[in-house]
């Protein structure tokens, strides 16, 4: 019997043989081929304990944070940027902010004409904090739900996460403009909690669809240990205090401006 | 690829999802390659690590290859994997520094370091609870020849034997990365596989010497 060369069997080992079938039917007759490979497979075995260090769970965040620096700008192709139907979603939301806006200033004009400018200004802070407040309480809804997410039948050993996936995605482009919004408005306490939940969102919107409950106890800790939740509930709760301390109160027969100011 | 696959399913929502951040970042959003960054590096600084051989080239190549991959990104066709597609260029890099690190270096190969977090030490991987002082310094001989062998292979050689045995790389990828031939490929893992062979046979098992292949019974 012709016994098989070695480059037949390592090539056969390591699955590139075009001949694999003809090898194995000959393995499976040949002893001494068999005892060959064996050997073959013992020094690839002993390869395999090779150890590779262990770069650390935040390993690809480092990667990042040392990369970035050195990216460089990418401007989008104009129509790409405009066209974008997520972008196509935030556009028309600041578009009813600025109708909302206008329309409330036109009313208190009608109504004040006194101190107009000054009416305007409370109110267009008013509709963004009571925009962001619904951003972030939609935010919190959304990591609650994604923290309590848990299989459909136990069995399964995926879950789907795509209903929260597809709500950060939407949720990240308003995100963004708020972001922008409260940095251009000097408020850095808001910007920098909407940039912490940004890059939460961003890790929810870009992972897979169903994950395994291993993913999705790493996303979970992730959440926990930024404390995201806690810090959007507290900006949250001061919002809806600036909130209130911006509505003014019902009006009132008697009532004056400066009680109405001070409501 | 066998070492970045968890599943079928997974891998295509994950090449799915790579597809997305890839638009965005094209589309000038350039967070969204943090997504891509953040999803491949573990594997591409072990690829890098067993080609290069040391955790401060294996970081510089990852580091390269997804600043190559961001440089690039215009060029790379939205049907292909976007795993698949770094992990050529950290390949072709890591070669680029092996060279490089040879030509720095021409000192003679020194094992490297254990390094923490090497739960696969063989060392540490001995079956026996309490390992004999016999069985632990056959190990660590071991493993010191393994770093010898792996070190004496051309750059060609390893990186066609980490493509395709460890990381399970199709022949047509190495291939593409040594810029040769699939059947010169195929050549290139076999020479590898047998000069490893040759190396390490008399410090594995009973030391067995190989057999005149090809030969008749």
């Amino acid at each position: 019997m012709k016994h098989m060369t070695e480059e037949e069997l390592i090539t056969y080992r390591e699955g590139i043989s075009a001949q694999r079938a003809e090898i194995a039917r000959h393995l499976a007759a040949c002893q001494e081929c068999r005892a060959e490979l064996e050997r073959i497979e013992a020094v690839l075995a002993a390869l395999d304990t090779m150890p590779v260090p262990n770069p650390g769970d935040d390993y690809g965040r480092h990667v990042w944070q040392q990369i970035t620096p050195r990216l460089p700008e990418r401007t989008a192709r104009w129509w790409q940027a405009w066209f974008d139907p997520k972008r196509l979603g935030t556009l028309a939301s600041v578009a009813a902010l600025l109708v909302m806006a206008f329309l409330a200033g036109r009313i208190t004009k009608r109504d004040h004409t006194g101190n107009d400018v000054a009416s305007t200004d409370q109110i267009r802070e008013r509709i963004l904090v009571v925009a962001v407040g619904d951003h972030l309480g939609r935010s919190e809804r959304m990591l609650i739900e994604l923290s309590n997410a848990a299989p459909l039948d136990p069995a399964q050993k995926q879950v789907n996460i795509s209903a929260e996936q597809s709500r950060a995605e939407d949720l990240l482009d308003e995100n963004r403009m708020y972001r922008q919004t409260a940095l251009q408005e000097g408020d850095t306490g808001l910007a920098s909690v909407l940039d912490e939940l940004e890059r939460v969102l961003l890790d929810v919107a870009h992972s897979p669809e169903e994950v395994t409950p291993a993913q999705l106890e790493k996303i979970r800790q992730k959440i926990e240990a930024q404390g995201i939740l806690f810090k959007v509930r507290v900006v949250g709760r001061e919002l809806q205090e600036r909130q209130k301390a911006t509505t003014p109160a019902p009006a009132q027969k008697n009532s004056t401006e400066s009680e109405r100011n001070k409501a | 690829m066998i070492g970045m696959q968890p599943s079928v399913e997974n891998a295509q929502t994950i090449a799915e999802s790579d597809a997305v951040a890839v638009k965005r970042t094209l589309a000038g959003e350039r967070d969204a390659f943090r997504v891509l960054v953040e999803r491949h590096s573990h594997n591409v600084f072990r690829l890098a690590y067993r080609m290069t051989g040391n955790r401060p080239d294996a970081e510089e190549v990852v580091q390269e290859a997804f600043l190559r991959a961001y440089q690039k990104l215009g060029k790379f066709e939205a049907r292909a994997n976007f795993g698949t597609w770094v992990y050529r260029i950290a390949a072709n890099y890591a070669i680029d520094r092996m060279r490089q690190r040879k030509k720095e270096e021409a000192r003679k190969v020194e094992p490297a370091v254990h390094e923490e977090g090497m739960e696969n030490d063989p060392v540490t991987l001995v079956q026996d609870a309490k390992p004999t002082p016999e069985r632990l310094a056959h190990n660590i001989e071991l493993r010191k020849q393994m770093e010898i062998a792996l070190a004496a292979l051309s750059h060609s050689e390893r990186t066609a034997f980490v493509m395709r045995h460890w990381e399970g790389c199709a022949i047509e990828e190495i291939a593409e990365v040594l810029k040769s031939s699939s059947g010169a490929a195929k050549n290139t893992v076999f020479r590898a596989v047998q000069k490893l062979r040759l190396a390490l046979q008399p410090f594995v098992g009973k030391g067995t010497p190989a057999r005149a292949m090809g030969t008749e019974s």
